[in-house]
Formats: C-alpha cells, structure tokens, sequence
C-alpha cells in the first residue's frame, strides 16, 4: 500500500519534471528568435520539411472530408428541403472545427514525429553534443528555426485544408446530386462570419501549432539517445499531440462559441 | 608572444572529482593533471567513465563535487558567455564524429568558422580546404556525411575540430572500429598535428598499443579512481598487476575473466531452485 503510493508519488514527480523541463526549453526556443532574424536560410529550409511536405497529405485528405461532408449533409438536409444551406454546413463545419483539427491531426502524424525522429537522432548520434562543444547552442540553431517553422505552416496548412474540403463539398453537392451551384456559394457567403467562424478556426490552428511543434521538439530533445528511445520519443509525440489537440480544441470551442 | 597563463601549470587540472550517474558512482575523488604541448592518453576498460570524462572537461556535465580548470578558469563557474568562448578554444572529436548530417564535408568543417568568426567567403574556403587538406579530404568536400567511411568521418571531424586553431583537441576513442590502414593515418595525424600546432592533446581510448605508441603520459583509470599514471614504458611494465593486465591485454588476472557466479558444478547440476 505504502510501495503503492511511493510509486504513484515518483511518477506524479517524473511527469512534473518533465512539464517542467518542457516550460524551460520553450523559453530557450523562443529567446533564440532575435538570432534567427539574419539567419533566414534555416527558417526557409524548415518551412519547406516541416510544412511544404505537408501539404499533399493535408490537401488530398481535405479534399475527401469535403467530399464527405457534402454527401452526408446532403442525405440530412434534403429531408428538411434545406439543400441550399449544403454550402454553409460544409464550410462552416471546416473552418470551425474539422480544418484547425484534422489538419493538426496529420500534421502531428506527418511533421511532428518527422521532429522528434530527426532531433532524437541527431542527440543519438551526438551532433548535439557537437554543436555545444563548438560553442553553438543546439536549442537556437537546430529547435528554435523548426519551432518557427511549425508554428508558421500549420495555419496555412489548416487553411488549406479547409479551402480544399469546401471544394470536395461542392464537387459532390453541386456536381454530383445537383444543388443549386449559385445557391450553395450565396448561402455560405451570407451566413459565414468573418470574425465568429473564420478567425475563430485561425486562432485554433495557431494554438495547435504551436502546441504541436512544441511537443515534438521536447519529445526529439528529451529522448533516451539510443534507437529504443528515439521510437518510442516518436510514438508519444503522435498521442501526446494528438491528446492535446482534442482537449484544447473542447476548451477552445467552449470559450470561443459556449456563450 | 605572451601567454594567457604560465606555461609550467598544467592546461587542465582536476582536483577531487566526483561524479555519479543516478545511484552509480562513476568518479570517486579523482586527480588529473594535462600538461600543454603533450599527449595525453586515459585509458581504462569500457564503461569506467572515460567520454564522461571528456564531457566533464568540456563543460557538458557538472561534478557532484571538485574542479576542473581548464587554462586556469574553473569550467563550471562559468557564465554561458565565457564557457562558449572557452569552448571555442577547445575541439573535440567524438567517437561517431558527430558530423551534421545535412549538410556536406566543406560545409561541416565551414561551420565554427560561419558561426564564430566574419571572415569573407573566400578566405574561409582556403581556410577550410587547407584543414580538408591537412587531413587528405581536400577531394571529398562535396560528399555527404553518409557517404563516408567512418574513419574519412572521423578525419572530417579531426579538421572541424582544429578549424579554429584550439588550444586542445580532446579525442574520443580515434581508434575503435578503424580498419588497420586508417588507424594508421590517425595515428600519424594526431601526432603531427599535436607536434605542429603547439597543441595539447587528450586521448581517450581502451585500443592499448595504438594510444600507447604516441602518448607522453599516460592515466590509467578504473572504478572511479586513477590506478595509476606514467609514461608509456613504464605504465607496461608497472608493479601493478592490475596495470600489466589492462596493457599487456592478459585473460585473466586481478580482473577475473568470470563475472562473479555460483560453482559451475552446482549451476549445472543444482537446478533445485
Ligand atoms: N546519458 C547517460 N545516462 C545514464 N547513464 C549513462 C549515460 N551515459 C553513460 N552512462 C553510463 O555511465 C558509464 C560511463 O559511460 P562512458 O563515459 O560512456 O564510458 P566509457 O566511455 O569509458 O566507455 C556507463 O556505465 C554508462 O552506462
Ligand atoms: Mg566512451
């Protein structure tokens, strides 16, 4: 009973320190921004791995949500002959919700672990010990740049993805079951709100990102430097991310639209 | 030419120091003195804590208790300003080379030139190819790390590290895993580049013959503690058995060959548990 507890005490103090380790290394992350202003080249190079590989992944499954909500939301709204309405329902239900979250859902799955595999091994492989014993600071020169670049590409991967599900939703509704093409774009321009929808999925895809970056950098950072580690640093990147991305957006939705 | 500090005292002293990895103690109370312009070598088994050592020197893990002084400053007194511009003065070379694996030869060895001086582009290239040259690499400048072979890695790392023209190169285990040619280049590089340069070299290695060959001075640890410390004749011929094992390379002896069991007879036949 006492054992248990003892043990159940380690771990609380583990997972505390590890939080705490997580804080630090943010702030490492980010008083390195000013260095990275005459450095643009290693932010460009990042973007590019971090989100423009991304993109095919995130447009391809954009493209079929679209299509799937179009189909469903067709099958619900006719029974009430508001097929219309198709074109607000697809968009609003991307750029509220599916867009920031599914979108931040792969790019844990693509971008995200490609982080941690890459930081884990280049601590595995000693190159960050390296860099230290030449003076440099592995957290601004390698984490700080992907951190930036995370944090850049997932609102334009989140908008992408969105733009790409609200075409999916019209090739089905208007191409295929035959809605009214001028009705379904005036409806969602009428009823989608700048401010209410648009902005509001922003501000989520931004915290996710930054969110997500972030636990995959920390996860690289704080591997145990052998293979074994480097795996399983990966693996919880994906949950963790993927944890954090779902319960944040709940808290985000309540905030943002519970009034 | 004047020095920062005497030349008489050692470039690195340690005094006292302890170390432990969780509950495992790894240094007990140990004294080390690296004298400027030798070679040399600490040598013991694998897993005595010899690249702790080195990480130690560097600044990379603090000691539970003792001093380091590197050129007369404490290294883990030190503010972050100065234990990176000490470091600049020191290179080091890993055991796997450490290269960054994006970018290509040239750039590797370019890089502490890129990050720490303003040098124009064109005087660090013949800064960079003088140092490939040095090591024979000036032709392998375009490879890719991964298309090295791991001694060509190491000689990479071996002109990255002296590309800002240090005090001391400490090495990591240069000869474990080389093929007998590329040993052989190292050997011959250490050595003219200590003898070159007016540098100090530390050696870290359990390869006996190779490291025993060039080193001035030789430290022999084990279980936390320095066993014993001397040039390379004397250390093969000590008095100590324990040292005459580990040089001479002997099965068996004050380190038994068998790790520590039952009778063999009654693990055979006991079976009873
Ligand atoms: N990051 C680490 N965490 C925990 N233990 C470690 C770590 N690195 C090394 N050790 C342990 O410290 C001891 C000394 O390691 P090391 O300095 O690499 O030995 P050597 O270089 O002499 O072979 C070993 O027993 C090793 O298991
Ligand atoms: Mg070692």
């Amino acid at each position: 009973m006492l054992n248990a507890l003892a043990q159940l005490g380690r771990v609380g103090i583990g997972m505390l320190e590890r939080l705490g380790r997580g804080h630090l290394l943010l702030l490492g992350i980010l008083r390195g921004l000013p260095d990275l202003l005459p450095r643009p080249g290693l932010l460009i190079k990042q973007i590019y791995s971090v989100g423009v590989l991304s993109i095919l992944i995130i447009s391809v499954s954009g493209l079929f949500v679209g299509m799937v909500l179009g189909l469903q939301g067709y099958y619900i709204l006719s029974q009430f002959g508001a097929e219309q309405t198709l074109g607000v329902m697809v968009a609003a239900s991307l750029v509220r919700e599916l867009g920031p979250v599914v979108a931040a859902l792969l790019f844990a799955g693509r971008a995200g672990s490609a982080l941690t595999a890459e930081i884990g091994l280049m601590k595995a492989t000693e190159q960050l010990s390296g860099l230290e014993m030449m003076a440099v600071d592995p957290i601004r020169r390698v984490l700080t740049p992907r951190f930036l670049a995370g944090f850049i590409s997932m609102p334009l991967l989140a908008a992408l993805f969105s733009a790409l599900g609200v075409l999916g939703g019209y090739f089905v509704g208007v191409g295929l079951l035959g809605v009214d093409d001028g009705a379904f774009w005036a409806q969602m321009q009428a009823k989608i709100d700048l401010h209410e929808d648009v902005f509001n999925g922003a501000i989520k895809s931004v915290v996710f990102g930054l969110v997500c970056t972030w636990i995959a950098l920390f996860q690289g950072f704080d591997a145990v430097p052998t293979s074994e580690g480097v795996s399983r640093a990966t693996t919880r990147t994906v949950v963790h991310s993927s944890l954090a991305v779902l319960g944040l957006d709940f808290i985000l939705t309540a905030l943002m639209f519970g009034d | 030419m004047v020095e920062s500090v005497d030349s008489q005292v050692p470039l690195v002293s340690i005094r006292g120091l302890r170390f432990s990895r969780g509950s495992r103690v790894i240094f007990d109370g140990v004294d080390i003195d690296i004298p400027r312009g030798k070679i040399t070598a600490i040598m013991g088994p694998s897993g005595t804590g010899k690249t702790t050592l080195l990480k130690l020197i560097g600044g990379q893990l603090r000691p539970s208790a003792g001093t380091i002084l590197v050129d007369g400053q404490d290294i883990h007194r030190l503010g972050n300003r100065d234990l990176y511009r000490l470091r600049m003065r020191m290179g080091m070379l890993f055991q796997s080379g450490a290269l960054l694996t994006d970018i290509d030869v040239f750039e590797n060895v370019a890089y502490p030139l890129r990050e720490h001086t303003n040098l124009s582009p064109s005087m660090i290239r013949k800064l960079v190819l003088l140092k490939l040259e040095a090591v024979g690499l000036r032709g392998a400048r375009e490879l890719m790390p991964s298309e090295l072979s791991g001694g060509m890695a190491r000689r990479v790392a071996l002109a990255r590290a002296m590309v800002l023209d240090p005090m001391m190169i400490m090495y990591d285990e240069p000869f474990t895993g080389q093929d007998p040619i590329s040993m052989g280049v190292l050997v011959e590089l250490i050595r003219a580049l200590n003898d070159a340069s007016r540098l100090s070299s530390i050696i870290v290695s359990h390869d006996v013959q190779e490291t025993a060959a060039i080193a001035d001075l030789i430290y022999v640890i084990s279980n936390g503690k320095v066993i014993e410390s001397g040039g390379p004749e004397a250390m093969i011929n000590s008095e100590l058995a324990w040292t005459r094992q580990f040089m001479q390379g002997l099965a068996d002896g004050p380190v038994p060959f068998h790790y520590p069991a039952a009778e063999l007879a009654d693990d055979l036949l006991g079976g009873a548990c």
